[in-house]
């Protein structure tokens, strides 16, 4: 099952390669992984998605406990999370269809970000599905280069996760 | 204001160190200017991973970590043995690493190595210093790191530039480290699931690991067991944690193990891990654990609940707290019929103590040795054949199994015994290996004259990798490939010429007067004796 943990670590050098190096050696899957400080500048919060059976996942909880740098990590189900990832499509268009992109594109809810003769950059932040759906839309036409952020998420209704 | 360097040896002091283990070299010179003027007795290794197996055996036999010094670059590579053994045994340890200057980190200079980051998946914790006024922390939190919850090794690397900074210091009275809090105490409700399905067992059983030692609660299972007349097994980590002439000690399991031990494992329906991880060595065929047996899993280390068995009954925190609370909560228990049971398979298990022709029967004379060494005598067995004749021939009383359990590091012996003589100058303390391991180490028989640490070394010699000669005759049709010795030196000669004592045995005849010999001796002795090459490891 998909898992995505948020985890709370030290802000300091090395500290991602600690936790990404701990998926290496033990063999986890990482599926994305997206890092940003947080309201505290001392303290960073790596967001990892892993799908994996739930032994491994629980593995996957106490490892990344065991390391120093993490301060606390909180793991959760899909349907506890509001969760968003940022993805970037520079699609090949034509004058014939140009027009029908830019429809598309804002029905799923994207921007344009950047236009060209044959081109048209796409901007869409959503879940995971909803971009996948939105790429699927777009493959027709010829993708020319596609990147995403990784997942980030907080958990939904009033619970915080801090250091305290 | 005093530089670094010398706070380095104040943070020392202040953590109680008495001894060292390392090899200088130029990015760690102005901590050795300063490590000079200290009262800190420096041990000067031959090469560095040594330092870190000294270390290590200091450490398990003072319960402190033990320290080791190098420098950059090959200094550093060299010791990544030494941490990644200290690891797989949770061996408390502080390594401090020389490095460049810290303006040309990063550049590829002379004798610049990412130690840090090679060590990072076999360490607990390490630090790069970049800013001189963090050292008194970071050397407060390495200490504390090492040596609470889950012992490990923490490495230390300081730039050379760094080393020389002039600073204000004071050496922190506190730690704070908001995201490290090993867990104590185990939960009062797993404890009771514990004893309620300890009470209702028909065949329990208690397999002892390393953790034991960890905990420094040899005591607490020696209690738990009389208390409730639970048998105890034990893993390699485990050996030496109750003694050999208790009655309800049944052994050590797995691979290597002795039949009674793996007979109670394997029949027995509740099975209480006490700071064991319980390795492939150990339980094999882990299936057969986690899906016939109710498992009481007491461990500091909560990612080793669920790792390599499933646990019913899962307790964190100390084990030493743990058994505790435990005994506590138990009434006087009895299961007459499985230890009856036991014993049976006990009293008719033989254990093959026959004459040999043209050579020594190594576990006759391990035996011999467990008969005549003082009560109180420290074993440092190696890795092979040997270290299993001497976990499974050696009665403990009062000593300690000192190995490389979890990494089988070769070499290990002598360097660990070394640290281990220095950390209890009042025990006898023996190292056991074979001509393979031994070669590996025998530079340290320097660093034994130098310093004049008088260890006891039996080399057990069948010019062949033994343990690897039986597997490839078993599972690999004979093929013997590259395993035969030849080349060796005489090791009597050898000895001699560090001017060590020693003595050559070649039958069984000889046995009694070469111990002998070997426990008189009142500095360091090495005895090397013949053995058959097809001695087989069981």
């Amino acid at each position: 099952m998909k898992h995505t943990i948020s985890v709370l670590v030290e802000n300091h050098p090395g500290v991602l390669s600690r936790v990404s190096g701990l998926f290496a050696r033990r063999g986890f899957n990482i599926e994305s992984l997206a890092v940003g400080t947080t309201a505290q500048p001392d303290v960073s919060c790596i967001t990892i998605v892993v799908d994996d059976k739930e032994n491994v996942v629980e593995q996957i909880n106490k490892q990344l406990n065991k390391l120093i740098d993490v301060i606390k990590l909180k793991d959760f189900t899909p349907d506890e999370i509001v969760s968003r990832e940022l993805m970037l499509i520079k699609v090949n268009s034509t004058s014939q269809t140009r027009g029908e992109i830019a429809e598309l594109a804002k029905i799923a809810g994207a921007k344009i970000a950047d236009i060209t003769r044959n081109s048209i950059t796409l901007e869409c932040c959503d879940t995971t599905d909803r971009l996948e759906n939105l790429l699927d839309l777009c493959r027709p036409y010829g993708l020319k280069q596609v990147i995403r952020t990784g997942t980030i998420a907080l958990e939904k209704g009033n619970e915080q996760l801090t250091i305290d | 204001m005093i530089s670094v360097s010398q706070a380095i040896v104040t943070c020392l002091e202040r953590e109680g160190v008495q001894v060292v283990f390392g090899y200088p070299g130029a990015a760690i010179c102005p901590f050795y200017d300063a490590l000079s003027q200290s009262d800190i007795r420096h041990i000067l290794v031959r090469t560095e991973q040594n330092a870190g197996h000294a270390a290590n055996g200091y450490a398990r036999m003072t319960g402190k970590p033990g320290v080791c010094v190098v420098t950059s670059g090959p200094g550093a590579t060299n010791l990544i043995t030494g941490i990644s053994t200290a690891y797989m045994d949770s061996i408390p340890m502080v390594a401090i690493t020389g490095q460049v200057s810290s303006e040309l980190l990063g550049r590829d200079v002379f004798q610049e190595v990412d130690i840090t980051g090679s060590v990072e998946p076999f360490i607990k914790h390490s630090y790069l210093v970049k800013d001189p006024s963090q050292i008194g922390r970071i050397f407060k939190e390495a200490f504390y790191i090492a040596g609470t919850g889950r012992p490990g090794p923490v490495l230390i690397d300081i730039p050379v530039d760094i080393q020389k900074t002039m600073i204000d210091f004071s050496y922190p009275k506190d730690v704070h480290i908001r995201s490290y809090k090993p867990s104590t105490k185990g939960h009062v409700g797993q404890i009771r699931k514990a004893a309620e399905v300890i009470r209702k067992a028909k065949r329990p059983l208690i397999c002892a690991g390393g953790g034991v030692f960890g905990a420094k609660a040899t005591e607490e299972l020696l209690a738990f067991s009389k208390k409730t007349r639970l048998p105890v097994v034990h893993t390699m980590m485990g050996i030496s944690a109750v003694p050999a002439d208790y009655p309800l000690d049944y052994g050590m399991i797995g691979m290597h193990g002795v039949k009674p031990a793996n007979y109670a494992i394997g029949h027995a329906d509740v099975l209480i891990l006490v700071g064991s991880r319980v390795g492939d060595r150990s339980v094999p065929n882990p299936d057969s654990i986690s899906n016939k047996k109710t498992v009481i899993h007491i461990d500091i280390d909560p990612a080793e609940i669920g790792k390599n068995v499933e646990a019913t009954i899962p307790v964190v925190g100390d084990v030493k707290l743990i058994l505790k609370q435990l005994t506590d909560e138990m009434k006087e228990t009895d299961f007459g019929r499985w230890i009856d049971e036991l014993n049976e398979v006990k009293v008719t298990t033989q254990y093959d103590l026959s004459d040999r022709q043209n050579a020594v029967n190594p576990k006759l004379l391990v035996h011999k040795l467990s008969e005549k060494a003082e009560k109180r005598s420290v074993l440092v067995a190696d890795v092979g054949q040997n270290q299993i004749w001497a976990a499974n021939g050696f009665a403990f009383q009062e000593g300690r199994f000192l190995t490389s359990g979890g990494m089988g590091t070769m070499g290990y012996s002598v360097p660990a015994a070394m640290g281990a003589k220095l950390a209890s100058p009042d025990r006898e303390v023996i190292a056991i290996c074979g001509d393979g391991s031994f070669q590996m180490s025998s530079m340290e028989l320097a660093t034994i004259c130098q310093h004049q640490i008088p260890i006891k070394i039996i080399v057990m010699c069948n010019n062949r990798l033994g343990m690897v000669r039986e597997l490839q005759a078993k599972q690999y049709d004979n093929n013997l490939a590259a395993v035969f010795l030849d080349g060796s030196p005489d090791f009597v000669k050898l000895a001699e010429a560090y001017r060590i004592p020693a003595m050559r045995i070649d039958s069984d005849g000889e046995i009694d007067r070469a111990i002998d010999a070997l426990l008189q001796a009142k500095g360091q002795f090495l005895l090397q004796v013949t053995v058959d090459p097809l001695e087989s490891t069981l």
